[in-house]
């Protein structure tokens, strides 16, 4: 299959586009103006290509998981390690790139929104080191139980500004970094961290995290030869899902299967299953699949892992969904958390409980699996910054 | 002068009085708020609103509801002023249906710029109920006169970069006058109404004198927000409303 999604007007299939007040339709403007002419410049691809190995670490292991592989005892499993990213996740492939882009535009003033808080601790580092103001909005629940990652921020001279509004979680981080961008649209540039908002934003930051793709399927068939037969990430906006997916995407013979949130169980009421419980919808300045009340106000999502805590679901996925091209399957947060611990024992790698939902789907895939195929699940983030809450379940 | 009130706020059953009460004070147009969780262009008060209605069990139907009663007493211009997914979730087609037959004059969309109302326009058309659509300080000149074709009833003029919400004159006046008189010489099919940050007769006046109009919304709240429910909080509402109009 062909694929050039999405349109000239921020389209993937009817979902995507641009959503928002009038007053922020020049900004955006102007940023997909600059993005266009910059993102094939040979000098900025050298300098984002120069940080990401320099500073980020990249090209990060595809590491063979020899014990998770044992013990299922079907397809080999490789894991994709984000995990070993500066900063301790895949988040910042894009606040580099973002970052990068801000410089070029003039723009001094950086704002971001956080869940996990591990996009709030790549922007704050990210701007520490170009030596650029950086706000944070986060949820006052979200701040409380990951404080770590607070502190993190505050270290890194960013100004963390709690919410209260809403849920205070990730979705009402988004509506005030939103409130406060169209206040100061001037001389902000606004770091959205996963693959949602208008566009451009979904196709700039999937752009960013292509790279965890691209390096899969190069260091992949240098081990093995050969492409893999299945692809896993956890969805939450979907940013790392999709960085590992893209490439992948016009080769249907690869099976790529996103993991989301189902929290207490999808039919619990607190959950975070958006392509199982939702329905298409508009929030944060995209049309895309959204947990919803009848009259179409925005329901709380809830999942264990705060970055996955998200009503909405980027555009591009709501499009992969609807045409078929990825599978996208719930795990709960019991699941998710014994999994982790499984591959703490097994592996050595304590993963992020975001993505301790990818590896959790392993135990319903493998048995379907044969010996002789390749399975890669990309290891998104690492998890120290998730130990408050995974001392709860030891 | 047009005023706007948050549907169900403070109370469902207040709605229609609070509406009929303004247009005895001087309101020449209502801005019916349909609440949203998520309203990501407003500022606290309005959240606020929102949040309340919502949590008094406000409905796209009982909105319709009071339209209804509201025309059933008078015949002032009402226009219905929400975000998109509400409205969607309603059904496009069906909303603009239901709006026609209720009585209500116009629509606007915050978060509906001029790039997505294409299917909106459609039925808009179809059951003559106008959008009404926003330039804000930013708008360039030709996407002005864009606006101005694709609008219709008015054009809201946003007056400041930021959310809704009242602010001090030095916020607002400062660089208002150069974005009037682009606005007044690209704007010519549209009346012209400004709203954003209008807190009382001498603000109001001080930003429209070169428009046809002024928007108060979030300064009404606020008044509500103070005296409701002590005795006599609408008999303070209504004379705080005859002063925006005509001052002390």
């Amino acid at each position: 299959m062909k694929y050039d999604a999405p349109t000239k007007q921020g389209y993937f299939g009817k979902f995507g586009g641009k959503f928002v007040p009038e007053i922020l339709i020049p900004a955006l403007e102007e940023l997909e103006t600059a993005y266009d002419s910059t993102i094939d410049d040979p000098g900025f691809q050298q300098d984002y290509r120069y940080h990401l190995k320099e500073f980020v670490g990249r090209p990060t292991a595809l590491t063979f998981a020899e014990r998770l592989t044992a013990h299922y005892g079907k397809a080999k499993i490789y894991l994709k390690r984000e995990d070993l990213c500066h900063t301790g996740a895949h988040k910042i492939n894009n606040t580099v790139g973002q970052v990068l882009l801000a410089i070029r535009m003039g723009k001094k003033r950086i704002i971001a929104e956080t869940g996990a808080g591990q996009h709030g601790v790549a922007t704050a580092t990210v701007c520490a080191k170009f030596g650029l103001e950086c706000i944070v909005y986060m949820g006052a629940e979200d701040m409380e139980r990951q404080k770590l990652n607070v502190d993190r921020m505050r270290l890194l001279g960013a100004d963390v500004r709690s919410v209260t509004s809403g849920s205070q979680t990730l979705k009402d981080a988004t509506n005030e970094a939103i409130r406060d961008w169209v206040t100061n649209v001037h001389n902000t540039f606004y770091i959205i961290g996963s693959v949602v908002g208008p566009h451009p934003y979904p196709r700039m930051t999937r752009d960013f995290h292509r790279i965890i793709g691209i390096e899969t399927r190069e260091q992949l068939f240098a081990k093995e030869q050969r492409g893999p037969d299945y692809v896993l990430a956890c969805v939450g906006g979907g940013s790392n899902a999709i960085g590992i997916f893209h490439p992948f995407i016009e080769d249907e013979k690869v099976k790529l299967i996103g993991i989301e949130a189902a929290g207490f169980g999808v039919d619990s009421g607190k959950t975070a299953a958006t392509f199982t419980k939702g329905r298409p919808g508009i929030l944060h300045g995209s049309m895309s699949y959204l947990l919803q009340t009848g009259e179409g106000q925005i329901e709380l999502a809830h999942s264990v892992s705060a970055g996955l805590d998200y009503p909405g679901v980027g555009p591009e996925h709501s499009y992969l969904h609807d045409i078929g091209r990825v599978q996208y399957v719930p795990v709960t947060d019991d699941e998710a958390m014994e999994s982790l611990k499984l591959v703490s024992r097994l592996e050595g790698i304590i993963p992020a409980i975001e993505t301790a939902h990818a590896f959790a789907w392993l135990d319903k895939l493998m048995p379907q699996t044969s010996a002789d195929e390749l399975v890669v699940l990309n290891c998104s983030g690492r998890g120290d910054k998730d130990m408050g809450t995974i001392s709860k379940y030891l | 002068m047009s005023l706007f009130i948050t549907a169900g706020y403070p109370h469902p059953d207040e709605t229609v009085d609070l509406v009929l009460g303004f247009e005895k004070s001087g309101a020449d147009i209502i801005e019916l708020g349909m609440p949203f969780s998520d309203p990501l262009a407003d500022g606290p008060t309005i959240q606020h609103s929102s949040e309340v209605a919502l949590a008094n069990g406000i409905t796209m139907d009982k909105i319709f509801d009071m339209v209804i009663r509201i025309r059933e007493a008078s015949e002032i211009p009402i226009v219905l002023m929400g975000y998109i997914n509400p409205v969607f979730n309603y059904g496009i087609e069906r909303f603009f249906k239901r709006a026609a037959e209720c009585g209500a004059d116009g629509v606007i969309l915050p978060d509906v710029p001029v790039e997505e109302s294409g299917y909106a326009d459609e039925y808009a058309k179809r059951y003559g109920v106008p959008i009404i659509c926003l330039v804000a300080p930013n708008t360039g000149d030709e996407r002005m006169q864009l606006i101005d074709q694709k609008s219709n009833g008015f054009v809201y003029c946003v007056s400041i970069a930021g959310v809704t919400g009242t602010r001090d004159d030095s916020e607002v006046s400062s660089s208002v006058d150069t974005f009037i008189q682009r606005v007044n010489r690209k704007i010519k099919k549209n009346p012209v109404m400004i709203g954003f940050g209008i807190r009382n007769h001498e603000s109001a006046m001080a930003i429209s004198k070169h428009v046809d109009g002024f928007i108060v919304g979030s300064a009404l709240i606020d008044n509500i927000r103070s005296h409701y429910p002590e005795k006599g909080w609408k008999d303070s509402l209504f004379e705080f409303v005859k002063e925006l109009k005509h001052g002390k």
